[in-house]
């Protein structure tokens, strides 16, 4: 059987060469733009293709990390090298701040995840962001799969899927008014195979969670989450040492680790094309709370 | 042969689109456990008995509750031979401009109608808007043949109704498929149907993994328009000035000559950067940086073409327009214009006939052109554009209208007029 995600590595080229003049056309046509970069997989080669569409020039755009304070240390260790690396402009809006001033509250489940729309928006708003790249992939999950590249949101931040304007040809249409902003996603076309052959063919370097290691897990609803200030293990949950990798980073609260032996990229791509499991199915707990989970979180102003 | 197919479904509502679209990615087994189990498990809370293959699609709240799509979807899958994007759009009357969107960039439209009905006015409405936004080939697929009894001479019917359709559109016969399935059942999508014993075409998946792909029509020679001035101006690049953005079309290497426009001033491409290296050539699809041997004042909104064959460089011209937008166009709006890299301030001076995609004619000088219409009119901009026909270029010959006041996008136009039935349409001076 040969399975769907097993896609030739031939359209790299095309999918890169769409990625650098999405960039090009936001540097060319907004003031303000900004880039998500939390240190994954996706973000890292959001700027490994900026740096490209720029090149020799530095990249015109500064950072901004949405921090739930629930990270991996080896990430934001990571995010921090490559910021130095590149000299780029790094924001950082701690969700922390917000609870402690309490324009937030946590919630009973422990998870952040859904409290960082506040501080982005807040952050947008602040900043007078007019246009915010993520590496969101219309492969990830249904919703995303409505989304244009470009994606006008209101000075809510909200999407409105019935009210999104046509996309024609390569023409992108960033026109908004003051107090709203476009979300550009250059990713769009992408799946997740691509994304990985892509990172072996441009020898990218990814924070090392994202291939296998020994880890202490316990499990919580089917998924392997790490010990970590998010409130785990509860009682009747036990650690335990386990070889594991993680498909994606995010709150450590909601991101579950998968078993996994593939040690490098190779052994990566192999499991990614061969899993039955979509990336958000396997490991991130907050798509599984309602059929329409990302709709509603996309909705309120989330990525 | 390329390795990637482009295509967009259309269709009038309730002809099984999304279930189509569920069935190809359900029999290509590109869809994994997880999406499976939360289809099986929506379906059931929803009383059926079958998995309801659509909700595979169907991402929004709305579009489940009602069980039609709303918005352009688009989706990945892959067999041993070919990938694809796929565009799924909404077959909702008031959602043409989705199809129009889909379109936009396909080389291969998939039409639904229902076995039942046949060709309906939203089959030719759909046909001929693909037919004038240029894709290549058509595939007309007869869903639910299972509910007429797998009858050959309904099918027959239908299909001999839609070439002539189709025909009629500029389409030759070797680029116009009909294939009877059922995609509720599976018949003719991925495995071939033992029911329809009468058909011996291939599968729609068959004709999906071996159609030849076409790129888009380039029949003009190299044209660049300029993104973004690339000036880095740090200790290791003091003087470096590049122009960066994606050949719209043809091919350049270095030394040849080139016009920039609308300015007209000449230079040679000296070099063609990118990142990983300079390269010998650039064609269409590449973003790369073109250095230039002489310092010239180019900007964002330029256009590089090579020097022995530019566009016209016009302020006037005729053009088709989808309108997209509920708020109707008449004569002598005032609106943006986004050709390439430029945007520039224009007025629609003249409408001058209205396309009747039924009876494929023309109704000569329409008060206005209202949502979905398409129509011919003549632009006027503020600053020259350097365009080329959209027949001949899909890239250089499109346009965005945009309302000045509020960004929305009003219309998708093409440059000249390439509508289909040229003659009914475009009577001539």
């Amino acid at each position: 059987m040969t399975l769907a995600l097993d896609r030739k590595t031939g359209n790299l080229d095309a999918l890169e060469s769409e990625a650098i003049h999405i960039f090009r056309e936001v540097a060319g046509e907004f003031d303000r733009p900004v880039i998500l970069f939390s240190g994954g997989k996706d973000s890292t080669l959001l700027l490994h293709l900026a740096i490209k569409a720029f090149w020799p020039a530095p990249v015109p755009f500064p950072l901004l990390h949405v921090d739930t304070g629930h990270n991996f240390e080896e990430v934001i260790d990571f995010r921090d090298r490559v910021v130095a690396k590149h000299g780029l402009r790094l924001h950082v809006a701690h969700v922390q701040d917000w609870i402690d001033d309490g324009r937030l509250t946590e919630r009973p489940d422990g998870t952040r995840n859904p409290l960082q729309t506040v501080p982005l928006l807040d952050s947008i708003t602040e900043q007078k962001f007019d246009a915010v790249f993520g590496g969101g992939r219309r492969d990830e999950e249904r919703a995303r799969a409505k989304e244009r590249i470009f994606s006008l949101r209101n000075a809510f931040g909200q999407w409105e899927p019935r009210r999104q304007r046509p996309e024609l040809w390569n023409l992108y249409n960033g026109r908004h008014r003051p107090g709203e902003h476009v979300r550009v996603f250059p990713l769009s076309n992408w799946t997740e195979l691509d994304v990985w052959n892509y990172i072996a063919r441009e020898k990218i370097e990814l924070p090392d969670i994202y291939y296998a290691h020994e880890r202490e897990v316990y499990l919580r609803d089917g998924m392997w989450l790490a010990e970590g200030p998010w409130g785990g293990p509860r009682a009747g949950e036990t650690l335990e040492r386990r070889t594991i990798r993680y498909r994606t980073v995010g709150d450590g609260s909601c991101t579950g680790a998968v078993d996994s032996d593939a040690r490098t990229i190779q052994d990566v791509i192999a499991e990614v094309a061969a899993s039955r499991l979509t990336e958000r199915g396997a490991t991130r707990a907050d798509d599984r709370l309602s059929e329409a989970a990302m709709e509603d979180r996309k909705r309120e102003g989330y990525f | 042969m390329s390795d990637l197919l482009r295509l967009a479904t259309a269709g009038s509502v309730d002809d099984g689109k999304s279930t189509l679209v569920g069935r190809l990615l359900y029999d290509t087994k590109s869809v994994l456990a997880d999406q499976l189990d939360a289809v099986h498990r929506a379906s059931a809370d929803r009383g059926l008995s079958t998995p309801d293959l659509s909700l595979l699609v169907d991402g929004l709240r709305s579009e489940r509750e009602q069980g039609i799509t709303i918005d352009v979807a688009y989706r990945y899958f892959a067999t041993p031979k070919r990938s694809f994007v796929l565009a799924d759009t909404p077959g909702h009357v008031q959602y043409t401009r989705n199809t129009v969107t889909g379109a936009s960039t396909a080389q291969l439209g998939i039409l639904l109608v229902d076995a039942r009905n046949g060709v309906v006015e939203q089959t030719r409405r759909h046909a001929a808007v693909l037919a004038l936004l240029g894709v290549p080939r058509l595939v007309l697929a007869v869903n639910k043949i299972d509910l007429v009894g797998y009858d050959e001479s309904s099918f027959k019917r239908t299909a001999k109704e839609f070439a002539a359709h189709a025909g009629a559109l500029g389409y030759a016969d070797s680029e116009v498929l009909t294939i009877p399935v059922s995609a509720l059942v599976g018949d003719n999508v991925v495995e071939r149907s033992g029911n329809t014993s009468w058909y011996t075409g291939p599968t729609l998946l068959e004709y999906l993994e071996t159609v030849p792909v076409e790129p888009d029509p380039h029949h003009v020679p190299f044209r660049f328009p300029v993104q973004y001035v690339i000036r880095p101006r740090t200790p290791e690049y003091p003087d470096y000035r590049g122009y960066a953005g994606q050949v719209a079309a043809g091919t350049i290497t270095p030394g040849e000559e080139i016009v920039v426009l609308p300015s007209g001033s000449r230079s040679i491409v000296e070099r063609i950067d990118t990142p990983d290296g300079e390269l010998a050539e650039a064609t269409a699809g590449q973003s790369v940086t073109l250095v230039l041997s002489h310092d010239l004042d180019i900007s964002r909104g330029d256009l590089i073409s090579v020097a022995s064959a530019p566009p016209v460089v016009a302020d006037e011209f005729g053009a088709t327009l989808c309108w997209l937008a509920d708020k109707a166009l008449r004569p002598n709006a005032r609106v943006l214009v986004k050709h390439g890299t430029k945007t520039t301030q224009a007025f629609v001076t003249e409408l001058i006939s209205r396309f009747d995609e039924q009876k494929l004619s023309s109704v000569e000088l329409p008060e206005s052109l209202q949502l979905n219409e398409i129509g011919q009119v003549r632009i006027r901009t503020a600053e020259p554009l350097p365009v080329d026909d959209y027949t001949a270029s899909r890239r250089t010959g499109a346009f965005l209208v945009i309302d000045a006041s509020d960004g929305t996008t009003l219309a998708a136009g093409l440059v000249g007029a390439p509508l289909p039935v040229r003659d009914a349409f475009n009577p001539g001076p």
